[in-house]
This record gives structure tokens, C-alpha cells and sequence, in this order.
């Protein structure tokens, strides 16, 4: 006869995962209530990495503005500085060159190619793929190759201007990202052979993390996150910004919601950017990069909310003007940290390893969740 | 060559031929150990470096190759740098359990070589329990990990080292259930006497799936990737080795590589045919396969992703262990039915 003692139980811990930790992809602090390796519940703790970018962007001119959105989303450096600048246009009503405007589809999806490497290849060595963390970002190191040639900047790449883009594309561009184009589809299918089709890969992250998609709507995630749900909804094809209205290409969509698909769904959009690019390529007319802009930009009493396809989901500024050379006041909508809103949600109940898995899928990056 | 090493102890015995026989066992026993030792150590060194080399080829990376040529020192440097580092006991840590737990767990580690044939007449002990031992020996890893998770106080510890438990104890079962299937074979748990039964035909010839058992076993026993939850870098920090620091967290890693060295070593003795091979010395065959057991598994190890610990233990109890059971079926019937063909009787 077995004697079960009454008086022994079970208790629930509490762990504090980061803001130093290997895989919290930056100072992201969760507050973990874990029974045995089961997370019961997740909290959110952030504000790590707050710069205070949005009041600092109250004391600096329009253009002074432009590198502090670098340090947002920091692995998609171009996009932020879109997104800011078409603000600015927009607010100012600026027209820009034919040739700047394909210069900035060809720079954005580059750097949404690059952020997806970024997010494939951490989340294959959150799963200890140490191996499959390299064909990526081998090729992403040609993207910041790229970007060095064009603007002599990597990840801070402050490339784009108020009315145009800071520089035209040197005579060595055009060569280099063709033969980078040409390669992509090779890497993308390196990921695959290691780690997409990976028994292990698979069993860890399907249905792990999985989220509906009327839950996914209600947290408001947006982009490949949303995507991965099943929606095909994007801001490039549902309300076209710059010239993305004469590009074809796919809105690729999954319909688990689960960490798996979140993965894949990167590995599709890569592809999809690769043909915005290839075209853009072809289009890229002679002319001017930079519009006639006065030297000190004083847009008009107002306000202006705009909003672009990020890497990472909806990335909005809204600005408003009181006439002067500075912002009044700039709030930045930032995907990733809406994104970080549904991990509690996401991640309650599965164990400490799903959670890094999740964690890794929903594809967070610091500098944008805490601004 | 063949005769290197068993001559070298030879001669050390003749120097000690006047002692009297207590002293002469305690003498060979300790020179022994440090035979052992110095293999161990030289190995781990080794392997270090090779794990980072092997790892860099397969990343499309150099790896180390600053420190000596081809980066050969560069275990070297590593070693005096944890030399130097601070020992760092934490505040609310158990101090004792967490001081000695990396001397226990080096010493099962170092106890286990007592019974490999590293070749031709080259076995420190030749207990005729010589598998047993090693298996029982071995599972006394599990209690060291426990004692520095639980002693560091630390909540990443404390999980690495349950999972430590829940998976080494797991695994040995089918480990030892693989082993069944060659011992049925050879008719001796005596170490030399596997190693003799296969001078015709290696075991894996006879028993290809014990072998596969045994490997997976194996690598979850040595808790090396894609079983490594134990240290489970991205999620648990470093599991039970989080708080250690300088040559403790040395120990822990020497005796890491030292568990490595002697599984393939075992699986050698086991499977493929011990130091048995033709033209060079017994021993350099056996460095070889014991070699070749070991790049398999940093090969597998830097293939494939971590697995989950409920997929962890559910392969185990559902897979590993009923196909190591009908293993033995499989083979206890084999024998008979080769007896009847051979002998003509049962």
C-alpha cells in the first residue's frame, strides 16, 4: 500500500527570464510563473532599452529626426526611415523623384529581407540550429554590403531624405544585387534542408504558440504574425504607399497561427520582396534622387498619421506640426510592441522551451518595443 | 608499436619486484590512473578544439586558429584562462554540496576507463562484471548534476538538473537493454571477452538496431545535442553549471568530454570490435573508431535543433524501450536458432 502523505504539495515558482538571458532577443524581461517547466502565466515587463526617441524627436529639426528612427527597429533600418519621411511628405505634400521612389522599394524590401534572415536564423538557434543560424546571415552580410555602398552605413543606415534619398546608388550596386538575387533562393532552401524540414524543428513548433485569427485581430498583430494566421493583409497591397501599386507580387498566408507557420511564412515573404526587388530593378528610371526641398523644412499647422508594412507589422507615425522647424509631437506605432502584447496570451501553458520558440516566432526587436 | 605501452608497464613492474605484493597492486593501481588521467585529459584538450573545428567546417567557418599552428594551443589558452578566473560561491548557495559537486561528478567519469581495452592486453581492470560496472558507475553522474543544480540556489539550475534526472535515469534503461543484446552474444560481461568474441564479426554486423539504441541512448546520457536540455543554453542559461565558475565549471566540462571519450569508447568495445584491425597496433585502432564514434556525435550535435523534454521522454519510454526489448527477443531467439543449426541441439 502506497502512503500518500497529504502534507507534501506541489508548488508554483517564479522565474524571471532576462533581461539578461540568451534568448529573450534583447532586455525583454518575462515574468514566468512555472509549475515544474509548465509556464502557467506570463508577464511582461519592458522598458529596458527606452531612449525616449518620441520626446527626443521634440527638440531635433524634421531632418535631425531621421537617424533617431534607425535605432527602432534596428534590423530594418530603411523601413523606419520610410516610414518617417513619408510622414514628413505626406504632412508637407511633397513629390518625390521617379528614381527615389524605386530607390526606396528596392532599400525597404532589402531590408525586410534582412530582417526575416534575422528573424529565421535566431529562431533555428533559439532551437539550438546552431547550424542552420549561418546560410542567412551569410547572405544577410550582403544586404549590409549594400547598404554600406550606398549610404556607408550598415544597420544605422539613415539613408532616406525628406523628399528623396541621401545618395544615389553607386556603379558596383546594381551587379552585386543581382548576383545576391540570383543566390537568395539557394539560401532559402539551405533553411529549409537544415532546419524547416527538420523532425525536431517540426515537433517543437507545430501548434506551439498557435493563436487564432479573432484573437490575433483583437491583440491588433499585424504582419507576417497576422499573415501566419490566415489574413492576407498588407498594407503594400491594401492601401498602397510610395509606388508599391505597380508591383506584382503575393500576399503568401497560413492558416495554422502556430510558431511553424510564423516561421515559414518569412521564408515565403523573402521570396515575394525578391520579385518587388527584381522588378523595381527593371523600372529604375535616370533622374534626380532628391526632390526641390527647402533647406529648413517647416511643414504646415496640422497633423499626419501614416502608416507602411514594417518587417515586423504595421509601423505608423503620427506627427503633429505646430509650424515650426520641430515635431510638436511624434508617437511611433510600433509592430513589435503590439506583437509583445499577445506573447502572455500566446505562450501560457506550453513549457519553458515553447516559450523561447515563441518568443523567437512572434519576432520582436527591442529598440522598437521600447522606443 | 603494439607492444608500446603494455611494455612500458611491464618494465615499471619489474622495477617493482622486490616490493612486497600489497604495495606493487597499490603502485600499478596508481600508475595506472594516471595513464588514465593523462588519456583523459589530453583527450578533452583535444576534443575541445575539434568540437570547435568540426563545428566552424560544418558553419562555413575557420574556427580557433590564432594560438599555435592551426589553432592547436588555443585549449591550451582556454585552460590557463579558467585558471585565472575568480571562484565565485554564491550567496544563498548550499556551499558545500555546490563546492564538491564537480570533484563527484568528475570521479565516476574517471572510474569508468577502469574496464576499457584500449588495447591488446591494455585493460587497467579486467573485472569479469566489467559492463556493469560501467553502467553502474556511470548512472552516478546523475546525483553530481542534482547536487550542483540544487546547491547553486538558483532557479535555472534547479530546472536543469531536474531535467538532468528525469533524463539520464530514462535513458539508461534501453542503454542497458542494447548492452543485453551483445552480452547475449558474447556470453561474458567481462570487457575482454566482448572484445575477443569479436575477432570474426563485429557486433554491429549482429546487432545493427542495439547499436542505434544504444547511440541515442548514449548521446541523451552524455546530455549532448540534440539531448543536450540539461545545459539547454537558450532556455536555462546553462542549467546546473549557471552559478560555476573558473576550474569548477572546468571540471564540470572536463568530465563532460571525458563521459563523451568513454561512451564512444564503450560503444568501440561493444560494437565495433574493440581494438581488433588489421597492420597497425591494436591501440591506434582503437584511438581510431573511438574517434570516428566521437565525430558522429558532434556531427549529429550540430545538425540537429534541441529536442523538447516531453518529446524527450516520450521517444524514450514509447520508442527507444519497447524496440530495445524486442531487440532482445529478437536476439535471444537468433541464438537458439543458430545453436539448433549449428550444434544440432537446443
Amino acid at each position: 500500500m502506497a502512503v500518500i502523505r497529504e502534507d507534501l504539495q506541489t508548488q508554483e515558482i517564479e522565474l524571471n527570464m532576462g533581461p539578461q538571458h540568451p534568448s529573450t532577443h534583447g532586455v525583454y524581461r518575462a515574468l514566468l510563473t512555472l509549475d515544474g517547466e509548465k509556464v502557467v502565466k506570463v508577464e511582461n515587463i519592458i522598458g529596458y532599452l527606452h531612449r525616449g526617441i518620441e520626446k527626443l524627436a521634440e527638440d531635433r529639426t524634421y531632418t535631425q529626426v531621421i537617424p533617431y528612427t534607425d535605432r527602432l527597429d534596428y534590423l530594418a533600418g530603411m523601413l523606419n526611415n520610410l516610414g518617417y519621411v513619408q510622414t514628413v511628405e505626406k504632412l508637407m505634400g511633397i513629390e518625390v523623384p521617379e528614381r527615389a521612389e524605386y530607390l526606396r522599394i528596392i532599400m525597404a524590401e532589402l531590408s525586410r529581407l534582412a530582417s526575416h534572415m534575422v528573424m529565421v536564423a535566431s529562431m533555428a538557434l533559439d532551437l539550438s540550429g546552431w547550424t542552420a543560424w549561418f546560410p542567412p546571415f551569410r547572405e544577410r552580410e550582403r544586404i549590409l554590403d549594400l547598404f554600406e555602398m550606398t549610404c556607408g552605413s550598415r544597420l544605422t543606415v539613415s539613408y532616406m531624405r525628406i523628399g528623396g534619398v541621401a545618395a544615389d546608388i553607386p556603379p558596383g550596386f546594381l551587379p552585386a544585387l543581382e548576383a545576391f538575387l540570383n543566390d537568395l533562393p539557394q539560401m532559402i532552401a539551405e533553411v529549409n534542408h537544415l532546419i524547416t524540414g527538420n523532425e525536431i524543428f517540426q515537433a517543437r513548433c507545430r501548434g506551439v504558440g498557435k493563436i487564432d485569427l479573432e484573437t490575433a485581430l483583437a491583440y491588433g498583430i499585424t504582419g507576417p504574425n497576422l499573415r501566419a494566421c490566415g489574413l492576407p493583409f498588407d498594407l503594400r497591397k491594401a492601401r498602397p504607399y510610395g509606388i508599391y501599386d505597380r508591383f506584382e507580387f503575393d500576399i503568401p498566408t497560413l492558416n495554422n497561427g502556430d510558431s511553424y507557420d510564423r516561421f515559414v511564412i518569412r521564408l515565403l515573404e523573402m521570396e515575394q520582396s525578391a520579385r518587388i526587388i527584381r522588378q523595381a530593378v527593371a523600372g529604375l528610371p535616370e533622374g534626380p534622387v532628391m526632390a526641390k526641398v527647402p533647406r529648413v523644412i517647416k511643414p504646415p499647422r496640422g497633423e499626419v498619421y501614416h502608416q507602411i508594412e514594417g518587417a515586423k507589422g504595421i509601423l505608423g507615425f503620427y506627427l503633429v506640426s505646430d509650424g515650426s522647424n520641430k515635431p510638436y509631437r511624434l508617437h511611433i506605432h510600433s509592430p513589435s510592441f503590439v506583437n509583445l502584447g499577445a506573447l502572455p496570451k500566446i505562450a501560457a501553458g506550453g513549457n519553458i522551451q515553447d516559450f523561447v520558440v515563441n518568443i523567437a516566432s512572434i519576432d520582436i526587436v527591442l529598440g522598437e518595443v521600447d522606443r | 608499436m603494439e607492444n608500446i605501452f603494455t611494455g612500458i608497464a611491464a618494465y615499471l613492474e619489474g622495477l617493482l619486484a622486490g616490493a612486497p605484493p600489497w604495495a606493487q597492486t597499490i603502485s600499478m593501481g596508481l600508475l595506472y590512473l594516471v595513464g588514465v588521467l593523462a588519456f583523459i585529459f589530453l583527450n578533452a584538450l583535444y576534443l575541445i578544439y575539434l568540437e570547435r573545428k568540426i563545428s566552424a567546417y560544418m558553419q562555413q567557418r575557420i574556427g580557433p586558429n590564432r594560438l599555435g599552428p592551426h589553432g592547436l594551443l588555443q585549449s591550451v589558452a582556454d585552460a590557463v584562462k579558467l585558471l585565472g578566473k575568480e571562484d565565485i560561491i554564491p550567496r544563498g548557495a548550499d556551499k558545500w554540496v555546490f563546492i564538491i559537486a564537480p570533484v563527484i561528478i568528475f570521479i565516476p567519469a574517471v572510474m569508468v576507463y577502469a574496464i576499457i581495452p584500449f588495447g591488446k592486453g591494455m585493460i587497467p581492470v579486467d573485472l569479469n562484471i566489467g559492463v556493469f560496472y560501467f553502467l553502474a558507475v556511470a548512472s552516478t553522474t546523475t546525483i553530481a548534476i542534482l547536487m550542483g543544480g540544487w546547491g547553486a540556489n538558483n532557479k535555472y539550475a534547479l530546472l536543469g538538473s531536474m531535467r538532468s534526472v528525469a533524463q539520464m535515469v530514462s535513458y539508461e534503461i534501453p542503454l542497458t537493454f542494447s548492452i543485453l543484446g551483445v552480452i547475449m552474444l558474447a556470453g561474458s560481461l567481462q570487457t575482454s571477452r566482448i572484445v575477443a568474441a569479436q575477432e570474426n564479426v563485429w557486433f554491429i554486423l549482429l546487432q545493427p538496431v542495439a547499436f542505434l539504441i544504444y547511440f541515442i541512448a548514449a548521446t541523451a546520457e552524455v546530455n549532448r545535442g540534440p539531448f543536450d536540455l540539461v545545459e539547454g543554453e537558450q532556455e536555462i542559461i546553462a542549467g546546473p553549471y549557471t552559478e560555476y565558475t573558473g576550474m569548477r565549471y572546468a571540471l564540470f566540462y572536463l568530465s563532460e568530454y571525458a563521459n563523451l571519450v568513454s561512451v564512444s569508447a564503450l560503444a568501440v568495445t561493444l560494437f565495433l570490435g574493440g581494438w581488433h584491425g588489421p597492420w597497425l597496433p591494436s591501440w591506434l585502432w582503437f584511438l581510431i573508431k573511438v574517434y570516428i564514434m566521437i565525430f558522429i556525435f558532434m556531427w549529429v550535435r550540430w545538425t540537429f535543433p534541441r529536442i523538447r523534454i516531453d518529446h524527450l521522454l516520450g521517444f524514450n519510454w514509447k520508442v527507444l524501450l519497447p524496440l530495445s526489448l524486442a531487440n532482445i527477443l529478437v536476439t535471444g531467439v537468433g541464438i537458439k536458432i543458430y545453436q539448433l543449426l549449428t550444434l544440432g541441439r537446443w
